[in-house]
């Protein structure tokens, strides 16, 4: 009522950036992008926080850039999380209709999800998403809303998203010490599909592959649907490793060749070709060879494409993607990612592009800001969710409070 | 009171009917058998097999054989193995009465000297000849005690293999990982029996338990035999609530494990658990979840038993088969020794000996081996050889890989392989 619009910030504390990027939700529910803000990461190896206080530092970095540039304080997130703890599988929840005349209302609907999220876990593991992919009635599959049908019996399929409940909530406590509240924790993977699937993709079937510097995020989607989630804990700078190993390089200087000369495929003409590398003075130091490069990074990429190509024939989802696979994160920039993708998955490959959200060119086009945009996507549907949700009087209780946080 | 017997009968599972004897060869098997006869084995015959009569004297078996002839006089094979082969070729049939009656025969020696080296591989011969299951638990030399050294006891080793039904072998060297500078020698080799007497009691246990489920006899030795090659093995125990967890993580440190790389290149895993009568069939399947995680392509057999002595504890035994690749490590070992003994020595009398060595026949093969080893030389199709060789590509153990900016961060682990290790390394491509 006072204030039409709300903030909503996305925070993904990536190995190679941390990336804050603020987004504004119009009563209209038309989301624009108004500021980001970006650190270089210290203290995250494999998307999980290695050093608490490095992370602090660097959060508060991007932060801070963040509210600079879209003018607003920022008092609560939502968190990206990810980590090769992280898994994704599918369950079945059940639940007998009890009304005497078999009409399906909403608490049977609620029943039954809740239902499907009491799962057998490991004791020290937290259910991140329970994601309802459909309902079936008396075994009928593919109904997206039961309400109101008749039917004996429900079922849901839910596919859920865990991980373990510590590494999480370091995370989240690296991110209450600089004051910030956690809206909600989202899997990192399915931000970056949020911003980038259309629903048409989604209906088709689409795999996203979130190549990120510690880890490679996949999700699937199929008619609609999430159908598949999982986390590689394999990543840049694995790549980087491996040419610091292989060509007997420093680190930094071996991420600098990745960046500047780095390829997925070994061609014709890189053979016998080198690189000389020259320090401060412009001093030629050493020579690399450009071939050896090369086919250390091609090696490495492949892997990371068989491992979630394997990942998937298990769950048995390869064979429903007719719109593709699309490729976002830092890996995404490398040249010819989308043709070595191709070979290996035997899928028609393609860069992802963020789209039905407007705002800083700048961050959407490139594809290491997916994640971050996606998480403010996935904010705008939950304050929307909400928003339905709580009546007038809260409306104005609310929008009164959150007035008087604001000054 | 017949209920009360009835519920005691139930806590501990009943012992199997299997005669076990144990046999210390040489100076270091009978050692490690010292330290089994101090802790206990209740049911199994013991009996010392040395040249030399005074080790022989000092040993606490029930039953000592003493191998004499007119070439030695009491003093010992001097260090040389065929010494020891040929004073057990003469005394065949007393090594084998020694055997008579037994189910299984441990077989226990530390290679690289005379009498172990030389008088197990005999041993085993005779054990097998009189029907018993023949297992070796060996040591091979520590890298400081020399080139010849290593040599022979790697030549023992593969003769050894050659008539055992199986060989567990725990290299000395692996357990100077384990120590550290401070300890003593004396200590140090108190440390290496010690491991070599808990395979040994792993897998005696694992044979005496009936257990809740149950490994048959006929499991294991199949398991051993068919392979006909290297097995490692592993025992850990934990107590307290977490044990299970502590278990497999003591399990995967063990030093025969390599952390995981073994499990992840292994064909059949054998799995013991022996657990007090509180043990739950969570802690089970925690303890199996684990071992199924890191080698997937292995058969696994899995057995459980219960001992009223375990009450509060867990104590897993593995044993790991895979099959005998060509061994490039040895080869190139025995060369660099021949090369360096070459150097040092004079051509001395071992080099100039004559032809006598016993070399060990071509393993037998049953015609259906023939035909698998044809139909897999002959087997077309690039992607399926591509798919098989990187499926039995091993990590070359020649050089420490240093993880660089994974050193210190957890390893991601998939499938037995380490991720963080670069992907070229693993796979063998050479960079010219």
């Amino acid at each position: 009522m006072f204030n039409a619009s709300s903030i909503i910030v996305g925070l993904e504390i990536g190995t190679s950036k941390v990336c804050a990027v603020v987004g504004d939700l119009a009563a209209d529910g038309a989301l624009n992008i108004v500021g980001l803000g970006q650190s270089r990461s210290r203290g995250v190896r494999k998307g999980e926080i290695a050093d608490a206080p490095l992370a602090e530092e660097d959060v508060r970095h991007a932060i801070v850039e963040a509210e600079q540039m879209a003018d607003v304080e920022i008092r609560s997130v939502y968190l990206g999380v990810t980590g090769g703890h992280l898994r994704g599988f599918n369950n079945r929840g059940v639940h007998p209709v009890v009304s005497a005349d078999r009409e399906i209302s909403e608490e049977d609907v609620q029943d039954v999800i809740k239902n499907a999220k009491t799962i057998n876990l490991p004791a020290q593991n937290h259910v991140i998403h329970a994601i309802r992919q459909h309902f079936l009635v008396d075994g009928q599959d593919g109904i997206t809303n039961p309400v109101g049908m008749l039917g004996s019996r429900i079922e849901v399929d839910v596919h859920v998203v865990h991980g373990s409940l510590n590494r999480l909530q370091n995370a989240i406590r690296t991110v209450k010490g600089l004051q910030l509240e956690v809206d909600d924790i989202v899997f990192n993977g399915l931000a970056s599909s949020l911003a980038l699937l259309t629903n048409e993709q989604k209906e088709l079937g689409s795999l996203v592959i979130d190549i990120g510097g510690g880890t490679t995020d996949y999700v699937v989607y199929a008619n609609g649907i999430i159908k598949h989630t999982g986390v590689l804990a394999v990543g840049g700078d694995h790549v980087s490793n491996d040419l610091a190993y292989g060509l007997k390089v420093p680190l930094s200087r071996a991420e600098q060749l990745k960046i500047e000369h780095g390829a997925s495929l070994l061609d014709e003409a890189a053979k016998g070709q080198s690189i000389t590398i020259s320090n401060e003075l412009g001093l030629p130091v050493k020579t690399v060879n450009l071939e050896h490069l090369r086919r250390i990074m091609s090696l490495r990429l492949e892997e990371i494409f068989q491992l979630v190509g394997q990942g998937l024939e298990q769950a048995d989802a390869l064979d429903y993607l007719r719109a593709g696979v699309f490729l976002c994160g830092g890996g995404a920039h490398i040249p010819q990612i989308a043709k070595l993708a191709e070979q290996v998955l035997q899928m028609p490959v393609s860069l992802g592009k963020t789209n039905s959200i407007s705002g800083l060119k700048s961050a959407l086009d490139q594809p290491e800001f997916a994640t971050a945009i996606g998480l403010v996507k996935f904010g705008s549907f939950q304050q929307r969710k909400r928003a339905a949700k709580s009546s007038l009087t809260d409306g104005i209780k609310s929008t009164l409070g959150q007035l008087f946080r604001r000054v | 009171m017949n209920a009360n017997a009835q519920k005691e009968a139930l806590v501990e599972t009943p012992k199997k009917n299997i005669s076990v004897k144990v046999l210390g060869v040489g100076g270091a098997g009978i050692n490690v058998m010292e330290l089994m006869l101090k802790s206990g084995l209740p049911g199994v015959g013991f009996a010392a097999v040395e040249t030399y009569a005074q080790s022989l004297a000092a040993s606490s078996a029930s039953e000592k054989v003493h191998l004499e002839t007119q070439l030695l006089r009491g003093l010992g094979t001097g260090g040389d193995p065929d010494r020891g082969r040929a004073v057990a070729e003469e005394q065949l049939p007393k090594l084998k009465s020694l055997c008579e009656g037994a189910d299984v025969v441990f077989i226990l020696a530390g290679l690289g000297g005379g009498a172990g080296t030389g008088i197990s591989p005999v041993l085993a011969r005779a054990a097998k000849e009189t029907g018993a299951l023949a297992l070796g638990f060996v040591t091979t030399p520590f890298g400081c005690e020399g080139g010849r050294r290593q040599r022979l006891a790697q030549a023992g080793l593969a003769e050894f293999k050659s008539f055992a039904d199986g060989v567990v072998c725990l290299p000395n060297q692996k357990v100077l990982t384990l120590i550290d500078e401070n300890t003593s020698l004396l200590e140090t080799f108190r440390i290496a029996n010690n491991f070599l007497a808990d395979g040994v009691r792993g897998v005696w246990r694992l044979l005496i338990h009936k257990g809740l489920i149950d490994i048959h006899f006929a499991d294991l030795a199949a398991l051993i035999r068919d392979r006909h090659a290297e097995s490692s093995f592993a025992v850990a125990e934990a107590m307290g609530p977490t044990r299970s967890r502590e278990v497999m993580d003591k399990l995967l440190a063990h030093p025969m494990l390599d952390g995981g790389h073994v499990l992840g290149e292994s064909e059949a895993v054998l799995l013991s658990l022996i657990g007090g009568p509180d043990l739950t069939m969570a802690e089970v399947n925690r303890v199996m979840e684990q071992v199924n995680r890191q080698c997937e392509h292995a058969q696994v057999i899995m057995g459980a038993a219960i001992d009223e002595a375990f009450s509060e504890r867990l104590a897993v035994t593995l044993i790991a088969a895979r099959k005998n690749p060509e061994p490039p490590s040895e080869e190139t070992a025995s060369g660099a020794g021949a090369e360096e003994l070459a150097q040092q020595l004079l051509p001395c009398s071992t080099t100039a000996r004559p032809g006598s060595r016993f070399v060990p026949p071509a393993p037998a093969l049953a015609s259906d081996q023939v035909q698998q080893l044809l139909a897999r030389q002959s087997r077309g199709g690039a992607r399926q050889r591509k798919s098989q060789a990187r499926s039995r590509q091993t990590q070359l153990p020649l050089e420490i890989v240093s993880k660089g900016r994974f050193d210190k961060s957890e390893p991601t682990i998939h499938k037995g392989e380490d991720l963080d290790v670069p992907t070229y390394i693993r796979r063998g491509v050479a960079l010219n």
